[in-house]
Order: C-alpha cells, then sequence, then structure tokens
C-alpha cells in the first residue's frame, strides 16, 4: 500500500501510509484507538471504495481497485471484524457460505456446502457439526468460524482486527497458534491488536501507526521487540494546553460502588464487569481510562439503573449510604445522569426539536399535572442553548439537522437540565472538533466548581490525563489500577493495562 | 427575514391541507362541469361529516398507535364489529338501559385493547402480530354472537345521540339562526383564547408570533368555522356526532401536544432507547397507546351502529386500513415519532372528500379503491421525498 490518504469531514485519518507486507509473514499492526489502523484495513478491503482515498494498493504486484468488499474478497484479501459478523439463528455452514453460497443460485447445493463447513472446522480444530447454531457455541468458538469462513473463500490475505479482545487467554492462544500454523501453510496474515505480548509471540514485522502516520516498523530479525519500545511508539504524542485549568475544591465521597459484577445479556457466563470497586468525591473528575471493550460503558450502563448486563451484584453508595438503582428513573431520582457515548443511538431523538430533548429526562419541571407548559420549555431549552453556546437557528430545530458537537450540547444540556450531582460523561468529545472538546471541557470544570460530582470516560489518554483529577484504569472487565494525577502518564496507564492483559488470571 | 422563513415554514407545514383545498375545488369543477350537482351543496357537506365520523374518531388513537414507532393495529374494524354486535345485543335483543350498554361496550372496548397492549407491551409480540390475530379473532366473536345475523332498529334515545341534529325539530329559519350562532359563538371562542394566550405569552416575557400571523391565522380558522356553519344551518343543523368528532380531536390533540404522556409517545417512536434512558417506562406507554385504541374502536362502534341503525356481522370491514391511510395521508412518519392529530384528521377528511366527489360523479366503485390506493402511495411517496430533499439542504 503506497501514499494511502484517507480523510473523513474534518478529520485526516490516515495521512500518505506507507505498508508493506511480505507474503507468507504475520504482519502486526499497533497503536492507540482512533489511530487509523482499522481505517487503514477497510481501504485494503474495499469498504471505502477506490476514489474515496487517495493513494494505491498493489497486491502480487498488480494495481488493485477495489469498490467493493466482493472486489478484494475475490483476489483473496479477507477481513474479519472485530465485531463478529455471523448471524446467530443459522447454522455454522449457512454463516459459512454467506454470500458465497456452494450450488447454483437457485440451488444451493447444501450438501456440499456442509461437508466442505465439515472439513474447514477441523481445520481450524474445532469438533462442532458445521449444523448447529450459531448462537449455540461461544465466543471463542465463533473467531473460528469465522476463520473457517475466510478460508471458505480462498484467503491468502487474511486480516484479523482485534481478534483476541473478547477472548479469555487459553483461547486466545490457540487463536495464534492456528495463525502460526496456516503461516507455515503458506498464509500471509495482518493481525490488528493492542495486546503487545500477543504481538511479540505470533508477529513477524510490527508496524506501530499513530495519528494516521506510520511511526516505524519493527522487524523480528533485526530487532528484538520490547514492550518499551512498542509503548513508546504507539504513545509518543505531547500534551498540548489543551485542557482548560479549574479552581474546585474536592470534598467527601459522594457515590460509591462495592463489588460490582455485571454479565453479558446475550453471552451467558461471560463477565463484563468483575468486581469492580471504585469511589467519587464532590466537585471531582474521575476518568475512566481503558481500551475499547475494556467494559467501561457498560460498568456506567449497569450503574444507571441496571440499563445493561443481567445478574448484577454488588452495591452502590450514595453519601455513605446504600441505595439500590433499579431502574432508570431511580436513578434520575438519586440524581445521578448518564450522558451517553452513543448520542444519536441512545442520546438524542433526532426527529424532535432540541427543545423537546432538552426537557426529556425530566419533563416534571416544566409540567404541572402532566400539562406541559411549552412556552416555559422554549424557555429553558434557550437558557441551556445559551449557557453551553450552542449553534442551531432556534431550539425549535431539530436536533437532527445539528453537527456532533452541537448535538453533544444537546445532550448535555438535557442531562444538566435533570439537575443532577453525578454525572457520568461516556466518551462526551467523541467525533467532535477541537473547538467543540474544548467548550466541552469548559461545561465540566463549571459543572464541578459548582460541586457536582463527574465521572468522565474516554479512550483518548491524552484527554483524559488532562481532565481527571483521578484516574482508574480498567481492563477486560476490571479495575487493575488507581493513580493519581501526579502519578498518571500515558506510558503508565499503558503498562497497567498490558500487564493486566499479560494473564495473571 | 425571518417572515419569509416562516411563511414559507407555514406552508410546508399545511400541504397536505393546501391539497386538500385543491381537491376539493378540482372535485367542485369537475362536479359542475358535468352538470351532477355541487360538492359544496348543504345536504352534502353534513353528510360527508357523518359518513367520515368512524374514521376521524379511529384516526385520533391509530395515530397514537403509529407514534410509537410506525407500529400499526389491524384489528380496529374487528373491533368495531364485535362491540357494535355486543352493544346490539345488549340495548336491542336484551332491551337494556342504553346507558348501561354503551358503558359495558366501551369497557369491552378497553377491555380488548389491553388484553392486546399486554401482549404487545410486556411480552413484547410484535404488534403487527398481535392485531392480525385480533382481527380474526374479534371477527370471528363477532360472527358467534350475531350467529350471522343483523340486528336492529336501535331505539330512538339511542340514535338520537349520534344521527339527529340540533337544534332539533324546527322550522328552518331558526334552524338556520341557531347554527349561525353557534358558529359566531365558536369563532368568538376561539379569538378570545388566542387572544388570552397571547397575553399571558407577553405577560411572562416569551416570544409571541408575529401579529399578522396571528390575525391571518384566526381570520382563515373563522372563515373555515363560518363557512362549514353556514352550510349546515341550510341543511337540518348541527350533527349531534359532529360535536363528538370536535370533542374527540380537541381532547387527542392536546393530548399529544401538551402532556407529558402524550410527549412520551413521541419519545418511544423517535428513540426507544434514548426514552427509556431518560426514564420513561416505554412499555407502559405502548401499552396505553393500543388500550386506548381499543376504546376508540368501541366509540366508533357506537357510532357506526347508530349510523347504520343496525349491528351486522360485516361491520367496519377495512375500517383499520381507512384511518392507517388517513394517518399516513397525513404526514406520520412511517416509523414513527411524528405526526400529529390534526394532520390525520385531515387525512380522514381528505379520503372522505376523494370517496364523496367519485361517488358524485358516479365513478365506479372498483375504480375508486385503486384511485384511493394511487393517492395513498403518492402522498406518503412526497412526504418521504420532501424530508429528502430538506435533509440535501
Amino acid at each position: 500500500m503506497r501514499n494511502i490518504t484517507k480523510t473523513f469531514p474534518g478529520v485526516v485519518a490516515l495521512d500518505s501510509v506507507n505498508l508493506e507486507i511480505t507474503e507468507g509473514e504475520i504482519h502486526a499492526l499497533v497503536g492507540e484507538n482512533g489511530a487509523g489502523k482499522s481505517t487503514l484495513m477497510n481501504v485494503l478491503s474495499g469498504i471505502y471504495p477506490f476514489g474515496e482515498y487517495t493513494g494505491e494498493i498493489l497486491f502480487e504486484d498488480k494495481l488493485c481497485k477495489f469498490n467493493h468488499i466482493k472486489d478484494s474478497e475475490n483476489k483473496g484479501i479477507v477481513i474479519i471484524h472485530q465485531e463478529l459478523a455471523l448471524v446467530p439463528y443459522l447454522s455454522i455452514g449457512e454463516n459459512m457460505f454467506l454470500g458465497n453460497e456452494r450450488g447454483s443460485y437457485l440451488n444451493i447445493d447444501w450438501d456440499e456446502a456442509y461437508t466442505k463447513a465439515d472439513s474447514l472446522l477441523k481445520m481450524v480444530g474445532l469438533k462442532e457439526s458445521s449444523r448447529m447454531l450459531i448462537k449455540d457455541i461461544g465466543v471463542g468458538k465463533q473467531q473460528l468460524v469465522e476463520i473457517a469462513k475466510a478460508l471458505a473463500k480462498n484467503v491468502k490475505l487474511l486480516i484479523l482486527d482485534e481478534p483476541t479482545a473478547s477472548l479469555n487467554e487459553t483461547d486466545s492462544r490457540k487463536l495464534l497458534d492456528l495463525l502460526l500454523e496456516f503461516k507455515k501453510q503458506g498464509m500471509t496474515s495482518i493481525i490488528i491488536s493492542h495486546k503487545i505480548n500477543e504481538v511479540s509471540y505470533v508477529a513477524d514485522r510490527i508496524t506501530i501507526i499513530r495519528d494516521g502516520a506510520v511511526i516505524k516498523t519493527l522487524d523480528k530479525r533485526t530487532d528484538t521487540f520490547t514492550d518499551d519500545d512498542i509503548i513508546s511508539g504507539m504513545v509518543g504524542r505531547s500534551l498540548v494546553d489543551r485542557f482548560p485549568k479549574r479552581n474546585h475544591t474536592i470534598g467527601d465521597v459522594t457515590f460509591e460502588v462495592k463489588n460490582w459484577t455485571v454479565y453479558h445479556p446475550i453471552f451467558e457466563g461471560r463477565k463484563v464487569c468483575d468486581n469492580v470497586s471504585f469511589n467519587l468525591r464532590k466537585g471531582e473528575v474521575v476518568g475512566i481510562s481503558g481500551l475499547m471493550g475494556a467494559g467501561r460503558t457498560e460498568l456506567a450502563m449497569s450503574l444507571f439503573g441496571k440499563s445493561y448486563g443481567v445478574d448484577i451484584s454488588g452495591e452502590t453508595y450514595i453519601n455513605g449510604q446504600l441505595v439500590h438503582l433499579n431502574s432508570v428513573k431511580q436513578a434520575i431520582a438519586h440524581k445521578i445522569a448518564y450522558v451517553t457515548e452513543d448520542r444519536k443511538g441512545n442520546g438524542l431523538i433526532l426527529s424532535t426539536p432540541i427543545c423537546e430533548n432538552t426537557t426529556m429526562a425530566r419533563m416534571s419541571k416544566i409540567s404541572k399535572f402532566n400539562i406541559l407548559d411549552r412556552d416555559l420549555e422554549v424557555q429553558v431549552a434557550e437558557e441551556f442553548a445559551a449557557k453551553l453556546n450552542t449553534k442551531c437557528t432556534s431550539v425549535m430545530q431539530n436536533t437532527g439537522n445539528l453537527s456532533g458537537g452541537n448535538q453533544q450540547k444537546v445532550l448535555l444540556a438535557k442531562w444538566m437540565f435533570a439537575d443532577p450531582e453525578i454525572l457520568i460523561l461516556d466518551e462526551p468529545t467523541r467525533g467532535i472538533d477541537v473547538g467543540a472538546k474544548y467548550e466541552i471541557y469548559c461545561i465540566i470544570n463549571q459543572l464541578v466548581e459548582e460541586g457536582k460530582t463527574v465521572l468522565f470516560i474516554s479512550s483518548e489518554m491524552p484527554e483524559i490525563l488532562g481532565i481527571s483529577d483521578r484516574i482508574y484504569v480498567m481492563n477486560e472487565g476490571k479495575m487493575v489500577a488507581e493513580l493519581d494525577q501526579k502519578n498518571a502518564t500515558q506510558e503508565a496507564i499503558m503498562t497497567h493495562i498490558l500487564q493486566s492483559g499479560k494473564g495473571v488470571e | 427575514m425571518a417572515h419569509t422563513l416562516g411563511v414559507k415554514n407555514t406552508l410546508k407545514k399545511n400541504t397536505m391541507l393546501i391539497a386538500l383545498v385543491v381537491v376539493m375545488f378540482l372535485f367542485q369543477f369537475l362536479i359542475v362541469s358535468f352538470n351532477k350537482g355541487s360538492l359544496f351543496n348543504p345536504a352534502n357537506i353534513s353528510n360527508i361529516i357523518s359518513q367520515n365520523a368512524y374514521v376521524v374518531i379511529l384516526a385520533s388513537g391509530m395515530l397514537l398507535c403509529i407514534l410509537t414507532g410506525g407500529n400499526i393495529d389491524l384489528s380496529v374494524g374487528s373491533i368495531v364489529s364485535l362491540v357494535g354486535a355486543i352493544a346490539g345485543t345488549m340495548i336491542v335483543t336484551m332491551g337494556m338501559n342504553i346507558y348501561v350498554g354503551m358503558a359495558i361496550a366501551l369497557l369491552c372496548g378497553i377491555a380488548i385493547g389491553a388484553w392486546q397492549g399486554f401482549w404487545i407491551a410486556y411480552i413484547r409480540i410484535p404488534p403487527f402480530i398481535v392485531t392480525l390475530a385480533g382481527m380474526l379473532l374479534w371477527r370471528g366473536l363477532a360472527m358467534t354472537i350475531l350467529n350471522g345475523l343483523t340486528i336492529s332498529p336501535f331505539p330512538d334515545n339511542y340514535l338520537k345521540y349520534f344521527t339527529s341534529y340540533l337544534p332539533g325539530d324546527a322550522n328552518a329559519t331558526t334552524i338556520f339562526n341557531i347554527t349561525m350562532i353557534v358558529s359566531f359563538v365558536v369563532c368568538g371562542l376561539f379569538i378570545v383564547l388566542q387572544i388570552l394566550d397571547r397575553i399571558t405569552k407577553k405577560k411572562k416575557g416569551y416570544d409571541v408570533e408575529p401579529m399578522v400571523f396571528m390575525i391571518i391565522k384566526v381570520v382563515i380558522i373563522s372563515v373555515v368555522v363560518l363557512l362549514i356553519g353556514w352550510f349546515l344551518a341550510q341543511h337540518k343543523g348541527i350533527p349531534v356526532v359532529l360535536i363528538l368528532l370536535t370533542v374527540i380531536v380537541l381532547v387527542y390533540s392536546y393530548f399529544t401536544k401538551k402532556t407529558v404522556p402524550g410527549r412520551h409517545l413521541y419519545a418511544l417512536g423517535g428513540n426507544e432507547k434514548a426514552a427509556k434512558l431518560s426514564g420513561i417506562d416505554t412499555n407502559k406507554v405502548l401499552f396505553f397507546a393500543y388500550t386506548n385504541m381499543g376504546f376508540l374502536s368501541a366509540v366508533a362502534a357506537l357510532a357506526s351502529i347508530a349510523r347504520f341503525n343496525s349491528a351486522f356481522p360485516a361491520a367496519g370491514t377495512n375500517y383499520e386500513l381507512d384511518a392507517i391511510g388517513s394517518c399516513f395521508i397525513g404526514g406520520a412518519s412511517a416509523y414513527g415519532g411524528t405526526g400529529t392529530v390534526g394532520g390525520a384528521i385531515v387525512g380522514a377528511i381528505f379520503m372522505g372528500v376523494l370517496n364523496n366527489g367519485m361517488s358524485i360523479l358516479g365513478i365506479d366503485a372498483n375504480w375508486q379503491k385503486s384511485v384511493k390506493g394511487i393517492v395513498l402511495l403518492a402522498a406518503v411517496v412526497f412526504d418521504i421525498l420532501s424530508k429528502k430533499r430538506a435533509k440535501a439542504k
């Protein structure tokens, strides 16, 4: 891949990236969240069609112009995404040949499909029958089915995006060994991973990407991989003074969570939060750092009226008193607010105006006996729009027509209107520009100066370091470290994550 | 600048209303040029109202269901038939007191709605399936109760609540005068309410719409009310059913616009996850929408047995489609979250005028159906395309 540049509106995601993969090697791509690894792989596999990026892709010395994921698959390039693309209620065999059916268009040859599927399953070391349903096998095995599915497409170059993110140690090891096995048979693969120990175990070469550019490539034959090399390559970014200062005093503990355990709602027996304990103080910004899939959002949502997960156990205390937050209503009544990371999916109603969104979490404040005072509603919405500097033609404008940053402000306004004491902000700056980010930081400062408590979840490390008084590090559903502002550095956080990931299990 | 934007927006919001007026004049032109009388004949206006009463009642309830996420209720026609059969049996066959009979009929409607609402909201069975099952179930029960026969006639003291006219038996002049007085009182009341609203808004320091706008709005609405009054005055007076319709439309309009549970409907349809995370009990909202639909179906049943002066097994056939069609023509989104009671009513009148106009023109009944189908599709296509264009801008 030569000089690949890909821009999204307002952001340069990839900046003249060059990447060379040699036949028969396992090449690892490492980098922070948002560094551009997945974007690069999406370009390579044709998810972003030719013309949406600049640069050239050469495969087996031929220039490729992929318009569609099918084009790259025909060449033997197969990508396996982090989120598995399997249909739970179809059988393993049906999933493996989805979009690649055996037989003819009007007459699928299921006998051939299942026979072929069984032999491919054996190759990846699965003993299950290909007639079993996907939902009945575990995640680790599902990942192997994905690989078998790729094999069914005569794969030459296999791309795995965080294949072990949801696997435990044994399953991960099995999968990595399988990759090494395929390498012996001549297959080339690219593996995207956060876990340095896995990468050093399996990769021949490692390319480090940061901020959309290749930092360096390490070769197993000439370099020795050390954690430090890789981490400093991934992180090495200077902290610019992008964060407003604040004057505030930190008070007593307002919110405390003890032994919080949450199970995954679909995959039975999988813990997404494992015995988590933490506390928040009045007037404090506490960050939760961690990689994607570490369980931060799941933790926040499960605390917010058990909006996520099943079999939740543990205790929550507000101002030292044991409280039960069994529904969102109760959580709001206890003055907790959860500002979701997915503002379009879970936060706002895009088809309704700003004013209706603003008051939604606490309509009792603008109504008497359930009768709304629409004029009052418009007035308070205007107050918040002015206070947060929301850019809109009027508060009657539909939220769907606002930019991401302004939508985020409406979402913040909605929860500030609910008068919370404890705000959980989940990735409040995701996908918004630098200016709007600064404004959001200012709002956070203002909130804590007013004596509120903010729990700040972010995947961007500079941000979390810049804004937090105290940082918890979360990995694989567990709290693995608690750092003061003084001791917190990107290296320290990364080291805690990586060490915990190394498998003390 | 702001004013021109306002004019544009007002026109855009009322496209269906404008289309309705256009269609009315188109029919009038055709009817007059074929020498078949007039659409704006006093008797015909009165007729359109009583003919379409059931659509207006059902469309108000259907809108609430559609708001919750494009969910429709296919069972309303069968509920109309069943409740009609129950009411007929009680009032005519058993000779029960009509008030007790009506109350029981309404309770039956609520119970039927609650039954369906329970499966939809708490067990989360898709509304399409639950109401499809209801469509068969209630129709079957209605036929069983009626044993395939028609019950009639209904006592006059029952009919008078739905089919009579106010002020009742009097000479033409008295009817004309009283009807016109009522029309003027309604207009006056409307104007006073508008002015009072404006004054309170100003007092509290809120923004008010430009004076010109308000005057134009008041004048147009008053003229329409007076015109309808003038037509009705020349026929037999005010149909009682029109009063029932006005009450239902006002109540549901107010409910969706100005109450907290009304707002919850929009929130649920707009984004259920966001509604849940805002502490809204979405199951309860869904349950309410379908229970209410059962109730309004019962109201429509009482009105329709009076209109036909009989309860018969095929009553209510295709009523659900008329109600659903009205909502979509009136601009409700097929995905939920947007739509107004006013819009649904405009849709209902639109369909009514279409039916009536084509009947006067003597167009074959089979063709009428096809035309209605095309119009429904055209209305929704138009709605979606104009929204797309708005987004592109």
